[in-house]
C-alpha cells in the first residue's frame, strides 16, 4: 500500500511538471529541437533542472542498502553502449521530432489534444509492442 | 534577444527531478515512462508489479489534469501519417533503446549511467536533424 501511495504522488509530481514546463506542447518541443531555425532553447531547462535534482539525490539515495520501502533498488542492469541501445534511441529521436511527443507528454495530451493522441498513442503502443519482439 | 527567464520550464523540470528522486528512494524504482507503461503492457508478472506501475499512470494523468487549461494554443490539423509514424518509432525506439526522455535523459544520467548519456546525446542529435528537414520540406 505504501508503494503504491509513493506512486502516485511520484506519478502526480511528474505529470504536473511535465505541463507546468510545457514539455506537453509538441510545438514547443519542436522549436526545441530546431537550433538552426526557429530555436526555442527554453525546454533546455526542464532537463537542466530535473537532472540536477536527481544528479544531487540519486548520490545520496544510492549510498543505502535499500530503499525505504522496498527490499531492493531496481536499477539498470546493462552497462555497456552497444549497437541496439544507440539504434534504438536513434529511432526514438526520429519519431519524437516527427510529432513533438515522447512518451509522457502523449500520454497526457489525451486530455489536452485528443484527437492527436489517439492516433500517436495507439502507435506508440504497437512501435512498443514491434520492440518487444525484436527484443525477445 | 532578451527574453523573460524560462522559470516555468525550471520549476517544471525541478518538479520532475522530485519526482524521479521520491520513486526511487521509497520504492526503490525508476521513473521511466516508456518502461513503466510496456511492463505494465507486455509483461503482466504479479499483480504487485502492475499496481505500483498502474497508480504512476493514474497521477500522471492526474497530475497533468490539476494543472490544466495547458496555457498554448491546440496544434490543428497536423499530418496523422507523421503521427503514426511518429508513434511507432518512439514505441519501437524506446522498447529497444531501454528508455526515453525520462529513464535515460532524468534518471539514468541523474546516476551518471553511461549508456544513458549516450541515448541521450543520441536522442536529441537525430531529433534535431528529423524536425531541420522536416521543416526545411515544410517550409
Amino acid at each position: 500500500m505504501q508503494r503504491l501511495i509513493i506512486a502516485l504522488i511520484s506519478g502526480l509530481i511528474f505529470g504536473a511538471g511535465l505541463v507546468i514546463s510545457e514539455m506537453v506542447n509538441p510545438v514547443k518541443v519542436q522549436n526545441f529541437l530546431d537550433p538552426f531555425g526557429n530555436w526555442d532553447a527554453s525546454l533546455a531547462f526542464v532537463m537542466g533542472g530535473a537532472v540536477a535534482v536527481t544528479l544531487f539525490t540519486t548520490h545520496f539515495i544510492m549510498k543505502r542498502k535499500t530503499p525505504l520501502f522496498s527490499d531492493r533498488f531496481y536499477m539498470a542492469v546493462k552497462t555497456s553502449i552497444d549497437r541496439r541501445l544507440i539504434l534504438g534511441a536513434s529511432l526514438f529521436g526520429i519519431g519524437w521530432g516527427l510529432s513533438g511527443y515522447c512518451p509522457g507528454p502523449g500520454i497526457i495530451n489525451a486530455m489536452i489534444n485528443p484527437s492527436e493522441a489517439m492516433i500517436f498513442l495507439p502507435a506508440l503502443i504497437i512501435g512498443g509492442w514491434i520492440g518487444q519482439r525484436y527484443s525477445a | 534577444m532578451l527574453e523573460a527567464f524560462p522559470i516555468q520550464p525550471l520549476i517544471g523540470g525541478i518538479l520532475i527531478g522530485i519526482s524521479a528522486a521520491l520513486l526511487l528512494a521509497f520504492n526503490g524504482r525508476i521513473a521511466g515512462i516508456s518502461g513503466i507503461l510496456y511492463n505494465l503492457l507486455f509483461n503482466p508478472l504479479s499483480s504487485s508489479e502492475s499496481g505500483w506501475r498502474i497508480a504512476f499512470l493514474l497521477g500522471l494523468l492526474g497530475g497533468g489534469y490539476l494543472m490544466l487549461p495547458a496555457a498554448f494554443e491546440l496544434r490543428n490539423g497536423y499530418s496523422p501519417i507523421l503521427l503514426v509514424v511518429s508513434g511507432l518509432a518512439v514505441g519501437i525506439g524506446t522498447r529497444i533503446g531501454n528508455g526515453c526522455t525520462s529513464g535515460h535523459g532524468v534518471c539514468g544520467i541523474g546516476s551518471m549511467a553511461g549508456r544513458s548519456i549516450a541515448a541521450t546525446v543520441t536522442f536529441v542529435a537525430t531529433g534535431i536533424i528529423t524536425v531541420t528537414v522536416l521543416r526545411s520540406f515544410m517550409a
